[in-house]
């Protein structure tokens, strides 16, 4: 009579009761099942473009496109190819987020800050504001701006004007252009040449402090340095560059670079939206930074100012920036809703290709490689920044 | 102390308390809450002033349009067309809001879609108060037998369940029974009683489930291109959270998966969908993906939109799961092991309970942001509230200058009505799980 004592070894298992086996087992059927359904997914498309006698592929991209865009930052006419197309829709999506993100992050941290404001008044319109444009879609909001509140607006030959260089009328906005002269280029080094003395400025004011204490007023020199140096470039060469400001015509304005009326709704729109949500996250943020801060730098002795600046924006700016970045690019993705006004971005020209070619599978690779590009650029800037922000503990 | 300053001598002195003065006005009552709280500052009393302004014009704008000035009895467009006319054109949003609430439904079959939501605020509503009881009945009503009456009652029920259907249904049943069954008989993985009671629930639920949706109610039959409004809208939004939670949290358990190839495939599926905009999903889904299905198959354009809509949420909802997950200590999994729990009686048991429960409020919040994406379905022609809204634009017999301002305003609020009220509850939630760690 044998007695198992269990210290020979692992006690027996049934080969499908092994975590190792289950593991391989479920992988290996997941795999079979993504193959399987990958591959009817792929016979099945060939079967079907084949009856749709669509070549699929990426020669359409050369095919004349035959229809014109109403705004486009490189030139593009009716004869221009389909990938030309694409190409304009990428640059306005580019464009309206980066118009859209200025100045959505100008409008939500002011709004932000009001939130938190002593005042009453002034928190209470902030909140109004905040909790309206949050819950209504927004492309109710982008329609409001489109079909009411900009066909509303006067016509371009009573056009309302900032000190008449900006006109606002039904047709849009509509901006001074510049005209580039010979040597414009000159003020191109100059602003290069100022940000590398700001740099080289900041590095001395730096050992400068650390060694004798003393402080320098870096942040208005290097405004000063930023502005002035260009400005000083641009009145030695004698005014390179001209503008040319919108006049009132009798039906139109006349000159100028004019913003079609849909991309003026779509910046509104974006605009107003997103920074919603960027004043709940910086009022969240500054909120998050522990009152003990500012309490104990103003017992280390710096001043209210230093202490807002050194202490408490620099660790508000840790909470605040990743879901920032994750506003950006939901401003980014929000641009497709261009697509329902008919702002030619890259949704909506890739739409129209779409229907006129009917190569549906190669655009929406497109439209997922675009934004798929866009998106996993700031999700690696997040990481990035992360693990440069992250406290540093034991 | 001497005896001589004895009280009665110093007649002088108070022998009783005086009574409190009231706070002087300047720093109690409205006067003070304003010197404290409009005007404390010459700068502060500036804004306040500015504001103050900005917010009574913005005020007396809207009400001079949506009330003062609008127009609310009329047959037709003349009633809105003219020079008292600069208001909100309320008579047109009177004869439109019934399609602006059930679409194209035929007008003698609303009472259906009538007794669909009353049947669903009926439930949801003691569902969402956390001191009521009954919570898991009324769970099973809501996610296993409403649906079902739902899509009997608004499609008309009566499918013509022919005899390749039921094979092909009977198939996959099969595939999935028998597993189950071998597991149970031959592996000896599951005990054989459990198995069979297993196979036989799940063979009896789909077979059911197939008898009740072939019988003839009396109903007629209403197609989904009928379906629209704030109806569609409603259906868009719950079917897509109703599916995305399943589906989130099986992507969320498989981006936390110690197994590669899940793990990757999970990971994949969750940044493809949340890297790309919701329009290209339904453009996608409306074009797209009937060219991925064997020839000759088509199926309807708002089914097509709501698999979009919900492999779309589901991609967030793994993410607001994964999120209350890793929030769970190690230590809870580790009981749940030590107890002698399996993965799944881990899962269903300890952990997801208490991550689910964290992340309500994670819920609600894109439970929010998908009730406003569904405004995106009018993009590929479903005529969701925001586009029938827009639809009233075309009828000749009511275009008219306030037409297109009337039915924003109306969509917009019935949009805003939703989503605050949601945000409310979610904040509500929040105060309610907060179980600790008060500062």
């Amino acid at each position: 009579m044998s007695v198992t004592t269990g210290i020979d070894g692992p006690p027996k298992v049934a080969f499908f009761n092994d975590p190792r086996v289950r593991s391989i087992g479920v992988q290996a059927i997941l795999i079979a099942v993504i193959i399987f359904f990958g591959w009817q997914m792929v016979q099945n498309t060939l079967t079907n473009l084949e009856r749709a006698n669509i070549a699929s592929g990426w020669s359409f991209l050369d095919t004349t496109a035959g229809f014109d865009l109403s705004f486009t930052l490189i030139p593009y006419s009716e004869s221009s190819t389909y990938g030309r197309a694409i190409v304009v829709g990428i640059l306005n999506t580019l464009l309206i987020a980066f118009c859209g993100i200025i100045s959505a992050t100008i409008v939500g941290f002011i709004v932000g800050i009001m939130r938190l404001s002593k005042n009453w008044l002034v928190a209470k319109v902030a909140e109004i504001y905040i909790e309206v444009v949050r819950n209504i879609p927004l492309l109710v909001q982008m329609f409001i701006w489109y079909k009411v509140v900009l066909a509303a607006l006067p016509s371009p030959r009573h056009a309302w004007s900032i000190a008449d260089t900006v006109f606002l009328s039904n047709r849009g906005i509509t901006i001074p252009k510049f005209i580039w002269g010979d040597d414009a280029w000159m003020i191109a080094v100059a602003v290069i040449a100022s940000i590398v003395a700001i740099v080289v400025l900041r590095t001395w004011a730096h050992k400068r402090q650390e060694a004798t204490g003393a402080q320098f007023p870096v942040f208005l020199t290097s405004l000063g340095i930023l502005f002035g140096l260009p400005l000083l470039t641009y009145l030695l060469l004698g005014s390179p560059v001209e503008f040319e400001f919108p006049e009132q015509g009798k039906f139109n304005l006349r000159g100028g670079v004019g913003l079609v009326p849909e991309f003026a709704a779509l910046y509104f729109a974006l605009s107003i939206y997103t920074a919603s949500f960027i004043a709940e996250i910086v009022r969240s943020g500054i909120l998050a930074v522990n009152k003990g801060q500012t309490e104990a730098s103003y017992a280390l002795g710096l001043r209210p100012n230093p202490a807002l600046r050194l202490v408490v924006i620099p660790q508000a700016m840790r909470v605040i920036i990743p879901p920032l970045a994750s506003q950006y690019l939901n401003l980014t993705k929000n641009s497709s809703l261009a697509v329902a006004i008919g702002f030619p971005e890259l949704v909506a020209a890739g739409g129209t290709v779409m229907n006129q070619s009917g190569q549906a599978v190669e655009i929406i690779v497109i439209w997922m490689v675009v934004y798929l590009t866009i998106s996993l650029l700031t999700s690696a800037f997040m990481n990035w920044f992360n693990s440069r922000m992250k406290l540093v503990e034991r | 102390m001497s005896e001589i300053h004895s009280q009665r001598d110093l007649a002088y002195v108070r022998t009783e308390e005086a009574p409190a003065m009231p706070a002087p006005l300047t720093i109690s009552g409205p006067v003070g809450w304003m010197r404290q709280n409009l005007f404390p500052t010459p700068l502060n009393a500036l804004m306040s002033v500015i504001f103050g302004a900005l917010l009574l014009y913005v005020i007396w704008i809207t009400l001079d349009w949506a009330v003062f000035k609008a127009v609310w009895t009329g047959e037709d467009r003349s009633a809105c067309i003219g020079d008292g006319a600069h208001g909100a054109c309320w008579a047109m949003a009177r004869a439109k809001f019934g399609q602006w609430m059930y679409g194209f439904y035929p007008f003698t079959e609303r009472w259906r879609v009538d007794v669909v939501a009353i049947m669903g605020v009926l439930a949801l509503v003691p569902m969402m108060m956390p001191s009521l009881p009954y919570k898991r009945a009324n769970g099973i009503f809501l996610l296993g037998i409403y649906p079902i009456l739902t899509l009997i009652l608004l499609t008309g029920g009566h499918f013509n369940i022919d005899l390749s259907t039921w094979l092909t249904i009977g198939a996959f049943v099969a595939a999935i029974v028998i597993p189950i069954l071998l597991l149970g008989f031959v592996a000896k993985i599951i005990q054989p009683g459990h198995a069979l009671i297993a196979s036989a629930a799940i063979a009896g639920v789909v077979a059911l489930l197939l008898v009740v949706m072939s019988i003839d109610f009396g109903l007629p039959f209403v197609e989904t291109s009928k379906w629209g409004g704030l109806l569609l809208t409603l259906i868009v939004a719950v079917t897509g959270i109703v599916a995305s939670l399943p589906i989130g949290v099986l992507l969320a358990l498989g981006r936390r998966s110690d197994m590669p190839v899940v793990k990757l495939f999970s990971v994949a599926f969750i940044e493809l969908w949340r890297g790309v905009p919701l329009i290209t999903v339904l453009f996608m889904a409306s074009v797209v993906l009937p060219l991925f299905l064997p020839p000759g198959t088509s199926f309807d354009k708002l089914l097509r939109a709501l698999i979009g809509v919900a492999l779309f949420s589901s991609a967030y909802m793994a993410e607001v799961v994964r999120g209350g997950l890793q929030a769970i200590p190690k230590g809870q999994t580790e009981a749940a092991q030590a107890l002698g729990l399996t993965f799944w009686q881990n899962m269903g048991l300890i952990t997801l309970p208490q991550a689910l429960k964290l992340v309500i409020p994670g819920i609600v919040n894109s439970f929010i942001g998908l009730f406003k994406d569904t405004v995106l379905v009018g993009i590929i022609g479903l005529y969701d509230l925001l586009l029938i809204v827009q639809a009233a634009n075309t009828d000749q017999k009511w275009v008219a200058p306030q037409t297109h301002s009337t039915g924003f305003f109306f969509a917009a609020g019935v949009f805003w009505i939703f989503c605050f009220s949601m945000s409310r509850y979610s904040m509500f939630m929040e105060r309610q799980l907060d179980t600790g760690h008060k500062n």
